[in-house]
């Protein structure tokens, strides 16, 4: 789960990370009021959507009058922002975060990571910020600074030196580098983050270590145990179908082919979606019902497949061992009758209770395709779409 | 054939009164497992499928001389599950379980550490379909009757794609289970079934390279699926190179394993490598 930059500066000075001065504003009038909030004579009026790149996109304004506060804020809310992270369609702006702007005199990059390969915490920093990080990797891989933390231990404080002096930083900057550090350091562990990125962290003039921005990411599996985390969900900023999976406990990302998939298991799923892109067609989406897939569960994922416009036929792929072929037959056929999908359904059913599935398949008198392989299934979806094309072709000539 | 379990291997349940440890329960006792007894905490006195419920893993291994433990506990409280069965001496824990939180499984890989090599807990999982040696026992969730005696073994990432191939051994790490295999007399040909994501692949392409003798035989799931859109720019990094499906085949292949194009043809395609050695390309573990 991702949250808002304000969110995140707000979760880390609570671990101690310095921030400038700042507030949130849904309104013209609340951000005017934030900047005198604040005080000073130069602001930064910030776009709130969950990508990177805002400043380049134009959801960033620095203003030095409450006026031109009051007129950036009203040109950012409900404006569409697209950055390369938000695709095409972009995201509409509905909050703003009203900061002080501080002069900036150097930045810094910090990133904390779950690293697959250590099967630990790495801490990643580089001594130019500003850049993402992408960009840092190509342009100067040999300066990119790295710490795995032990996780018995957690980080230690030398470990916090060690960066701070590769970055460049000593004198007073040295221990508010080491602050800054352990409490981001402390707030991935104790709030079950995947990712804590400062970028930039800068150094101000006047010699303060401040993050700048900041973005955190968090391990859904985790957010039982954080309901301080949890409640900062935005949904405004999911794909509405995502979420409403998200919900049923389905595992499921829009893609942007013809055929909907719906599969036990993430690699099944990707598996049958390479077979569908191998016949020469694209899935519509990824869909993994997981294990123990009730009836309910099954209709559901019909109804998130159904709900995309793009797409001309189903494939429904399961090989159960802790699911059941019986269970996930009664949920297609309860689907099937209560939506009334009016395209193409094949479906392939293998494993526990594969019998008993076929059977309430068979007598349900539902014209549907099945299969026994994972390959024919793949051809006969394919086929079954050609047909159905075939049709509507027809139909649209006579 | 058999690495990790056979008909001998004493198995507890932990999570053993629930819905899934009963039905699979049962499915591995009629299988021929081993099954001892189980773990629920709070229920240690009675019975269930005719067999002990201890309210501790200790107690169960003094009771029962249980060896091997599934896991089926739900994801807040597996890691602590897990560490309780490495901590009463189980050899090998295989958690079925799917969700548990990355850091808790930080903290159950570095609690495994703290054991001397010679009595550390072999960790299969979790979010795993399990472990089984065809006609022999099953430590799992895998739908028993579709797997043959043979003489391929089977790793896999993906419990589904398992099935696809028959006969999976999942989770831990590539490396392991291909040494294992290695060493197996009655072992004569490994398939991989891997996924994007993870160093797993890589690794295991250069183990193969390095150190073994057996052919190998692999494919990665994910050739169409799209680059991790939740990952973060500091995970990019590190995801640089080697994780997408097309790097990992190019990887494989060139540490010398044969890649199936599909799934399904990974059956052709290992009959093929063997060539005559074998006429039934059954799998096995």
């Amino acid at each position: 789960m991702d949250i808002h930059e304000y969110q995140a500066k707000e979760l880390l000075a609570g671990f101690g990370v310095a921030i400038p001065r700042g507030g949130v504003a849904y309104s013209p009038e609340q951000a005017v009021y934030r900047a005198s909030e604040i005080g000073g004579s130069r602001w930064a009026v910030k776009a709130q959507i969950h990508s990177g790149a805002r400043g380049k996109a134009g959801g960033i304004k620095v203003c030095t009058s409450e006026d031109e506060v009051r007129q950036a804020a009203k040109g950012l809310l409900g404006k569409r922002l697209v950055t390369h992270q938000t695709g095409p369609e972009g995201r509409v702006v509905h909050r703003l975060y009203v900061e002080a702007a501080v002069p900036i005199a150097r930045e810094l990059y910090v990133g904390f990571v779950l690293d697959r390969k250590s099967e630990r915490v790495m801490i990643v920093a580089h001594p130019h910020g500003g850049m993402e990080i992408e960009e840092i990797a190509q342009k100067e891989p040999d300066t990119i600074v790295r710490s795995v933390v032990e996780p018995a231990v957690g980080m230690t404080s030398f470990q916090a030196r060690e960066i701070a002096f590769a970055l460049g930083l000593d004198g007073g900057l040295l221990s508010r580098a080491t602050t800054a550090l352990l409490g981001c350091y402390r707030a991935f562990r104790d709030l079950d983050a995947t990712m804590v990125e400062i970028n930039p962290l800068v150094v101000t003039q006047d010699g303060h270590l401040l993050a700048l921005d900041a973005k955190m990411t968090f391990d859904d599996n985790a957010l039982f145990r954080r309901p301080n985390v949890s409640e900062l969900r935005d949904y405004a900023e999911e794909d509405p179908r995502e979420s409403q999976a998200a919900e049923y406990g389905i595992n499921y990302v829009a893609l942007d082919g013809e055929i909907g998939c719906i599969v036990n298991g993430a690699g099944l799923a990707m598996s049958t979606m390479d077979l569908i892109k191998h016949a020469g067609y694209s899935p519509a989406n990824f869909l993994d019902v997981g294990g123990g897939a009730s009836p309910e569960k099954v209709t559901n994922a019909f109804r998130l497949v159904l709900a995309d416009p793009k797409v001309q036929a189903i494939l429904v792929n399961i090989f159960a061992g802790i699911n059941r072929c019986d269970w996930v037959a009664q949920g297609v056929v309860s689907a099937v009758k209560e939506l009334n999908p009016q395209v193409p359904l094949v479906v392939r059913l293998a494993g526990t209770n594969v019998e008993e599935g076929r059977r309430i398949l068979r007598e349900s008198g539902l014209s549907l395709v099945t299969a026994d392989t994972l390959t024919e299934a793949a051809e006969r979806v394919v086929a079954a779409l050609q047909a159905a094309g075939a049709k509507t072709a027809k139909a649209g000539k006579s | 054939m058999s690495i990790l379990i056979d008909e001998k291997t004493r198995v507890i349940i932990q999570g053993f009164t629930g819905d899934k440890g009963t039905f699979h329960g049962k499915e591995m006792i009629a299988y021929g497992t081993n099954l001892v007894g189980g773990v629920t905490p709070g229920k240690g006195g009675q019975k269930h499928l005719d067999r002990p419920v201890f309210n501790t893993v200790r107690d169960a291994v003094r009771e029962t001389g249980a060896e091997a433990s599934l896991v089926f506990v739900p994801a807040g409280f597996c890691a602590d599950s897990i560490m309780e069965a490495a901590d009463a001496g189980i050899r090998l824990v295989c958690a079925i379980t799917d969700g548990i939180p990355a850091q808790d499984m930080m903290m159950v890989k570095r609690y495994l550490w703290r054991y001397p090599k010679e009595r550390r807990t072999t960790l299969v999982g979790p979010n795993c379909a399990g472990i089984i040696s065809p006609g022999k026992a099953m430590l799992g969730i895998m739908p028993g009757h579709i797997y043959r005696q043979g003489n391929v073994g089977l790793i896999t990432r993906s419990g589904t794609l398992g099935y696809e191939a028959a006969s999976p051994i999942n989770g831990s790490s590539f490396v392991d289970h291909l040494r294992l295999f290695e060493e197996d007399p009655e072992t004569v040909a490994v398939m991989i079934i891997g996924e994007i994501g993870g160093p797993q692949e890589a690794e295991a392409a250069r183990f193969f390279r390095d150190h073994m003798q057996k052919p190998v035989i692999g494919y990665v799931a994910g050739l169409s699926a799209p680059k991790g859109r939740r990952m973060g720019h500091a995970g990019a990094i590190i995801r640089a190179f080697g994780e997408s499906a097309a790097e990992k085949v190019e990887i494989m292949r060139e540490a010398g394993i044969t890649v199936a194009p599909s799934p399904a043809e990974l059956g052709a395609t290992a009959a093929k490598v063997l060539g005559s050695r074998t006429k039934r390309v059954a799998v096995a573990t």
